[in-house]
């Protein structure tokens, strides 16, 4: 998929410089395509170690790619310290939803997860929480009957062992092909969110490029602390939904972490160097 | 009748909107409430207090898309601002502190989005009524009198127990919202609509209702009396429990949704038109 990419550096100097600025070409071409990542935002192409050392930062334009469920955990935990729950719990098509089936199947092969959050127990600068993070790579982090009950679990988990929870989102919404199962998931998480609240316990969420629909209206916007990473669309409707409804052009930024902050529905937005850290501070703060 | 025959029903402009369950189920006891005290009153939310017996002082909140287009206008058709939301759980809040039961009617096409919508916070206003809802200390009954859209319907139907109006709807999305995203073919409309299972019958299976009210082919007023007679009935039901059990009941309701359903029998795509 990086082979036309490549050819770009068979282009006269002063067009590439346009399409790719600032890339040593004097090295390039000596590496294997597969240590090349192309930046989604700048097309800039990045070299794979430079960008995990980055945390998946684009270094050229400062883009946040998105990271797997598995990216994101082993970015916040201390040293292997994270202990699966409920990770054999995948979905089934119960409404006998068409091509619903060859879709999950397609979603477990793309991600390597059962669904589209993967939950657990962790620990974050010595402190021990609950942990979940969702994966867009599962149907775009949509919300399936059994991602609510993961989640739900994990609530239920943390509020029996007295623990808080760390929640990180990104999701497109509901899942159309479980119908009326997938909007109840939002009444279902909700009530075990409460209960934990209830019980006098933390409960942080971490909000990322995407999260909207269902999900803003129900775990995303329910934390103690909301904290985002920068520039993440954040929203109930989608800025393509709302155009479509109010038939003009959305202001720029609109929705982004930055201006639902100064709206006031999120507590802080933090870089994703600094996530780490402030998460295990505030989980300290509340000991 | 096919599901979207029943889109239609639901949406019909000549249905019965939540003014007129009020009227027929309060009468003049109604007294209407209005605002969220944050900062506006939401026209598309009604809501207020009346007596659903002599002994039985209730807090009533519809969802109201308005009749004839002035008012449907000033209503925005039953679409709820965050606003809308917030005036619902501020009106619970004040059943709970008076031990009066809650009866949410809800018809709407959805959530409004918009600028300002989404400026006000609308998923955090829904959010929050799921989260107080799921916990809030009197007997809560929802009853879909005609289109359930998505989030929007949710955030007034965290309930002890949720009813539909045999020809009311309830969905995650619209199924023209659904064929034209999944098969970005409008022509889909109406098998996406026998697919995501949205009519009262389907949900009953599906255990996310607990009682399909029939509706007469005239509206009488028999009709209110016996749906006066059985929301008072249930009312009293959750009145003798423990607050602990009312709680849980709700909390488990939803608790098993999902998990409980045995899979269902696929749809076919080419199905004879049925005659209305």
């Amino acid at each position: 998929m990086f082979n036309n990419d490549l050819f770009t550096f068979l282009k006269p100097k002063n067009e590439l410089e346009q399409t790719s600025e600032g890339i040593d070409v004097e090295y390039t071409p000596e590496v294997p395509e597969a240590m090349w990542v192309k930046c989604p935002k700048c097309k800039a192409l990045l070299l794979t170690a430079d960008l995990e050392a980055n945390h998946k930062v684009c270094g050229k334009c400062g883009y946040y790619l998105r990271l797997s469920a598995r990216e994101r955990i082993s970015m916040l935990i201390d040293d292997h310290c994270f202990e699966e729950l409920d990770s054999d719990l995948t979905s089934e098509n119960l409404l006998a939803f068409p091509d619903y089936d060859a879709k999950l199947n397609g979603a477990k092969h793309k991600s390597g997860e059962n669904e589209s959050v993967v939950t657990g127990v962790a620990e974050i600068g010595g402190c021990k929480t609950v942990l979940g993070a969702m994966d867009s790579g599962f149907m775009m982090g949509s919300m399936g009957t059994v991602t609510g009950e993961k989640i739900t679990r994990a609530f239920e988990y943390a509020t029996e062992h007295r623990l808080p929870v760390v929640m990180c989102t990104v999701s497109g919404g509901a899942r159309m092909q479980e119908g009326i199962l997938s909007l109840m998931q939002m009444a279902k998480t909700s009530g075990a969110v409460k209960r934990h609240s209830d019980a006098g316990l933390l409960y942080i969420t971490v909000l990322t490029d995407p999260t909207t629909g269902g999900v803003t209206a129900s775990f995303a916007m329910e934390g103690d602390i909301i904290l985002s990473e920068p520039n993440a669309l954040v929203a109930f409707a989608g800025p393509r939904v709302i155009e479509q409804t109010i038939r003009q052009k959305l202001p720029k930024d609109f929705q982004t972490a930055e201006f639902v902050e100064e709206k006031g529905f999120i507590d802080a937005v933090v870089p994703r160097k600094d996530l780490k850290a402030t998460i295990a501070k505030l989980l300290k703060m509340h000991e | 009748m096919s599901a979207f025959d029943k889109v239609t029903i639901a949406r019909s402009n000549n249905r019965l909107t939540s003014v007129d369950y009020i009227n027929s189920l309060f009468g003049d006891t109604f007294f209407e409430l209005h605002g969220d005290r944050r900062f506006a009153d939401d026209k598309a939310v009604i809501g207020g207090i009346g007596m659903l017996r002599d002994d039985m002082p209730v807090t009533v909140i519809g969802l109201e898309k308005g009749r004839g287009t002035k008012e449907r206008m000033e209503r925005n058709f039953g679409m709820a601002h965050p606003e809308g939301y917030r005036k619902a759980l501020r009106l619970m809040k004040q059943a709970e502190k008076f031990h009066r039961p809650v009866l949410c009617l809800v018809d709407t096409s959805g959530a409004f989005c918009g600028i300002g919508a989404e400026e006000r916070g609308q998923g955090q206003a829904i959010a929050e009524n799921l989260m107080e809802m799921m916990t809030l200390k009197t007997p809560i009954l929802s009853i879909l009198i005609g289109e359930g859209g998505s989030g929007g319907a949710l955030g007034l139907a965290v309930a002890n127990e949720v009813w539909m109006l045999e020809n009311a709807v309830y969905s995650v999305i619209s199924p023209e919202g659904c064929a034209s995203i999944l098969w970005k073919d409008p022509e889909k409309t109406a098998y996406a609509a026998e697919c995501m299972r949205m009519t009262a019958q389907d949900l009953f299976k599906l255990k996310v209702i607990e009682r399909v009210i029939r509706e007469p082919k005239t509206v009488e007023s028999k009709m209110f009396d016996s749906l006066r007679g059985i929301i008072a009935a249930t009312f009293d039901r959750y009145n003798e429990m423990s607050t602990q059990e009312l709680l849980d009941s709700r909390y488990n309701r939803f608790r098993v949704l999902g998990n409980n359903v045995t899979p269902l029998e696929p749809v076919l795509e080419e199905k004879p038109q049925p005659e209305l």
